[in-house]
C-alpha cells in the first residue's frame, strides 16, 4: 500500500539494525545499566509492539514506554466525571471509542451505556456538532481528550459551535499538555533517562522550539518521531548517535509532517479558546503543574464542567500500582507486582493497563506473561554468567 | 407458522400492507397472509407448504449421508440489516450453514425464526427472505419450518433473525478444535477482514467512502471438495466475530499448541489494509462471514490449497502459518517488519483510537 510499506520495508529495516549495532560499539559505557530511551507518545508504543521492534534491537537498548496516552493517564475521579454527566437524561454524551472502557470508580462509560445513559461513539468532534444540531431538545456533550495533537480539532469545533449559534453544545475539557509532563518526568527522583523519542503529531501542531529545553537545560538528545517502524529505527539511530557522539539536540526526523513553527492556524485555534490550568491530576503521576487545559471565560457557555454540576472528587490510584515507576523506566511493566494478576486489560488498575496504548497492555496484550517471564529469567541467567 | 392453518394448502394469503404492524404477529387473518405471501411464497419446498407445527423429514434421508448429526444455531442482529455484499437474510443462512460444514457436515436443513420491529417497511422484509431463498439455492439447503414473532417499536432492532440448522457428519470426518499438532500448516480461503470493514463502512458513521463487500457466503461445497481430497483435516472453523486471531487462539489453547503466522502471507485487500491503518484496528479481529480457518498435515497442504483454489468461495486461498509445539497455548505473527509478537485474544470489541 502506499506510503504505508515504504515505511515498513524490512530491508531498510536490517540496515538501520546494523548501523544501531555499530554505533553502539562506539558508545563508551560509564555504568552496567543500559541505554534508556523513552517514547512518550502512546502511538510509538503501539508501533513498537506491533512490529515487534524492540527484539529487533541490541540488548544494551531499553525502551521505556512513556505516559503519551491520553486515555491510559485520565484519573478516575474524571471519570467519574464522566459518567455523572453522561447520566444526565437530557445529555447525550459522546466521546471516543477507545475512552469507553476506562474505568471509573464505579462504572466505565461501556457500563454507564448499559444502565441507560446515552453515550455514543464519534470518530470526530465535528460528529458530535452535528449531533447537536440534529437533537436541538438535548444537551450534547463532547468529551475533549488528548494531548496538542486533538486540541486543535476540539478548538475548530467549539468556534464552529459558535459561529452556528449552538446552544446545546458543550466540551468536558481533559486536554493535557506534553512539555509539563516531559518536564515532570525529567525532575523525578530516580529518573536515568539517555534520550527521548518526542512525539510526531504532537510536534505537528506545536513545532520544534518547546523541546529545546529538553537538550539545553536537561542535556539529553530528543529525536521527532513518526510513527511508522522505521521512523522509529531511524530515530533510534538518531539518539544513539548523538549519544555516540557525546551530542545532545532537537532533530527532526518527522520532517515530512513537522514544521519547525509548527501549525500556526492550530495553534491560533487553541489559544483563542484554551487556557492553562495551574494543575491537572494524571492516573499514575499525580498532580503535574501546568499540564492541563480549560476553556477561557469567553467560551465559558461551551464549557460541561461550568454548565453542570460534577462531583469532581479526587480518587486516589490503587497503593498496589506502580505505574509511576513504570512511566520513569524504574522498573519494567512484568515488575510490577500486581501486572497480569491484579491488573489485566480485562479489568485494569492502573493506568497503563487501560489502552492498548498503554506499556503494560501492550506487554499483556503482544508478550504474554510465561514469554516475559522466560525472557526475565534467560536475562538474569545472562547476567549472573557476565 | 406457529399455527397450522386447516385446509390452507393453497397459497390464498396475500399481504397488502406496506409495513409490519402487531396484527401480523397475532396469529389471525393478517398474520397468516404474511406466513403464506411473503415466507412460503420465498422458501417453496414441500416440507414447509405442509404448514404442520414442525417440519418432518425421513430419517432414511440423514442416515444415508452419514452417521452423526449435527445440529447449531445461530441469531442474527446485524446492523445495518442491509450492507455491501448482503444482508441480514443471506448472513443467516450462510451463517448458520457454514457452522455445519465446518464440524465436516452436510448441511440440509434450516429453520427461520424472525423478530420483528414493528414498522418494518414490508418491501425490506421480502428483500431479505428472496435473500434468504437465494443463500439457500447457492448451499443446497431448504428452509423447512419457521417462527414469526412482531415486538413493539424499539423492543427490537428492525428485525432478528435466528436460524437452526441439521446437517449429517459421514464417518469419516472428525475434525477438533483438540486435534492441532506440531508441523500442520494453516490455511485460508481469502482475503480476511471483508464483512468487518464492510459493516464499519455501512453504518455510515465515519465519512470514509468505499467499496468493501461483506464475504458473506455459504462454505459448505469448498469443504466438502476439500475433505475429499483431505479427510484428515485436523481443525477446521469459521472465523466470524473475533476474525482469524480468535479462532486461532481457540485451537492453540485446545491443542496446546502454538501457531506462528507470516504477516506477508495472509491475503488482506489494500482497501481493508487502509482503512484498518486509519482507524487503528487490527484486520485480524474483524468479523468474516466466508472464510474458514483451515488445519492440517503438511503432507496434504498442496492437495488441499489446489481443492480450495477450485472453489468459487476460495480462488485467493493461501497458506498463513505453521504450528509448532512452543510456546504452548498462543498465536505468534511474524511481522511484515520482521519481528514477531504475540496475538492475543481482544477483551473486547476493537475499539477505534483517538489518535
Amino acid at each position: 500500500m502506499k506510503y504505508v510499506d515504504e515505511f515498513r520495508d524490512p530491508v531498510l529495516a536490517k540496515s538501520l539494525i546494523e548501523q544501531i549495532n555499530i554505533l553502539v560499539e562506539q558508545i563508551d559505557f560509564a555504568t552496567e545499566r543500559p541505554i534508556q530511551l523513552m517514547e512518550f507518545c502512546g502511538g510509538h508504543t503501539h508501533t513498537i509492539f506491533r512490529y515487534g521492534i524492540e527484539q529487533l534491537l541490541p540488548k544494551c537498548i531499553e525502551l521505556v514506554h512513556g505516559p503519551g496516552c491520553p486515555v491510559c493517564v485520565l484519573p478516575m475521579g474524571r471519570v467519574d466525571d464522566c459518567v455523572s454527566l453522561a447520566e444526565r437524561p437530557e445529555v447525550i454524551f459522546t466521546t471516543f471509542g477507545d475512552a469507553m472502557r476506562v474505568p471509573g470508580s464505579k462504572k466505565s462509560l461501556l457500563q454507564a451505556k448499559a444502565d441507560g445513559a446515552d453515550v455514543r461513539m464519534v470518530y470526530s468532534p465535528l460528529d458530535a456538532l452535528q449531533l447537536a444540531h440534529k437533537h436541538k431538545d438535548r444537551e450534547v456533550i463532547f468529551f475533549a481528550l488528548g494531548f496538542e495533537t486533538t486540541m486543535p480539532s476540539t478548538a475548530l469545533t467549539v468556534l464552529q459551535a459558535e459561529a452556528d449559534g449552538l446552544e446545546n453544545f458543550s466540551l468536558f475539557c481533559n486536554h493535557i499538555t506534553t512539555v509539563p509532563t516531559i518536564k515532570a518526568i525529567l525532575d523525578s527522583p530516580g529518573m536515568q533517562l539517555d534520550g527521548f523519542v518526542a512525539p510526531g503529531h504532537v510536534s505537528m501542531v506545536v513545532g520544534e522550539q518547546p523541546f529545546h529545553f529538553v537538550s539545553e537545560k536537561y542535556k539529553k538528545p530528543i529525536v521527532i518521531t513518526g510513527f511508522e517502524p522505521l521512523d522509529i529505527l531511524q530515530s533510534i539511530w538518531l539518539l544513539i548517535k548523538q549519544i555516540a557522539e557525546k551530542r545532545c539536540i532537537v532533530e527532526n526526523q518527522y520532517a515530512r509532517v513537522v514544521q519547525p513553527d509548527g501549525n500556526f492556524p492550530g495553534l491560533d485555534a487553541i489559544s483563542r479558546v484554551f487556557e492553562l490550568r495551574e494543575y491537572f491530576e494524571w492516573r499514575g503521576l499525580g498532580s503535574i503543574d501546568y499540564s492541563g487545559v480549560r476553556m477561557k471565560d469567553d467560551y465559558a457557555r461551551f464549557d460541561a464542567e461550568r454548565k453542570f454540576p460534577v462531583p469532581n472528587v479526587r480518587i486516589a490510584d490503587p497503593k498496589s500500582c506502580q505505574c509511576g515507576e513504570v512511566l520513569k523506566g524504574v522498573i519494567k511493566p512484568w515488575q510490577c507486582k500486581v501486572f497480569g494478576s491484579q491488573c489485566t486489560p480485562e479489568t485494569p488498575m492502573g493506568a497503563l493497563m487501560v489502552s492498548s496504548e498503554g506499556a503494560c497492555a501492550a506487554y499483556y496484550n503482544f508478550g504474554n506473561l510465561p514469554e516475559l517471564m522466560a525472557l526475565k529469567a534467560e536475562r538474569e541467567k545472562e547476567e549472573a554468567l557476565s | 407458522m406457529t399455527a397450522s392453518v386447516p385446509g390452507m394448502r393453497k397459497r390464498s394469503g396475500v399481504l397488502r400492507a406496506e409495513t409490519i404492524n402487531m396484527s401480523h404477529g397475532g396469529g389471525g387473518k393478517a398474520m397468516r397472509d404474511l406466513i403464506e405471501d411473503v415466507f412460503i411464497e420465498a422458501f417453496d419446498n414441500d416440507e414447509l407448504s405442509m404448514l404442520e407445527d414442525q417440519a418432518r423429514i425421513e430419517l432414511s434421508t440423514l442416515t444415508a449421508l452419514g452417521d452423526r448429526l449435527a445440529l447449531t444455531t445461530d441469531s442474527y442482529v446485524v446492523d445495518p440489516i442491509f450492507f455491501n455484499g448482503g444482508d441480514i437474510g443471506k448472513l443467516a443462512v450462510c451463517g448458520t450453514v457454514n457452522d455445519l460444514a465446518v464440524g465436516g457436515a452436510v448441511p440440509l436443513y434450516l429453520t427461520c425464526g424472525m423478530i420483528i420491529e414493528e414498522g418494518l417497511s414490508v418491501a425490506d422484509l421480502r428483500r431479505i427472505v428472496a435473500s434468504m431463498k437465494a443463500a439457500a439455492d447457492a448451499a443446497g439447503v431448504k428452509i423447512v419450518t419457521g417462527d414469526t414473532k412482531v415486538v413493539d417499536r424499539g423492543a427490537a432492532d428492525k428485525v432478528f433473525i435466528n436460524t437452526a440448522g441439521v446437517g449429517v457428519i459421514s464417518q469419516a470426518h472428525k475434525t477438533s478444535a483438540h486435534n492441532a499438532k506440531p508441523g500442520d500448516v494453516v490455511l485460508i480461503n481469502g482475503y480476511v477482514g471483508d464483512h468487518g470493514a464492510a459493516i464499519v463502512g455501512a453504518r455510515g458513521d465515519l465519512a470514509i467512502e468505499n467499496d468493501i463487500q461483506s464475504d458473506c457466503q455459504p462454505l459448505n461445497k469448498l469443504i466438502q471438495s476439500l475433505l475429499q481430497v483431505c479427510p484428515n483435516v485436523h481443525c477446521m472453523r469459521d472465523a466470524t466475530r473475533g476474525g482469524v486471531a480468535s479462532v486461532l487462539n481457540e485451537f492453540a489453547l485446545s491443542s496446546g499448541v502454538c501457531f506462528k503466522l507470516k504477516e506477508t502471507s495472509i491475503p488482506i485487500r489494500t482497501e481493508v489494509r487502509g482503512m484498518c491503518e486509519i482507524l487503528g484496528l487490527d484486520p485480524l479481529y474483524l468479523a468474516n462471514e466466508g472464510k474458514v480457518v483451515v488445519v492440517l498435515p503438511k503432507a496434504d497442504a498442496e492437495a488441499a490449497l489446489a481443492a480450495m483454489k477450485g472453489n468459487e468461495y476460495g480462488v485467493n486461498s493461501a497458506i498463513i502459518g505453521e504450528v509448532t509445539d512452543a510456546p504452548t497455548d498462543t498465536v505468534i505473527l511474524q511481522t511484515t517488519f520482521g519481528g514477531e509478537r504475540i496475538v492475543d485474544m481482544l477483551v473486547g470489541d476493537q475499539l477505534p483510537r483517538i489518535c
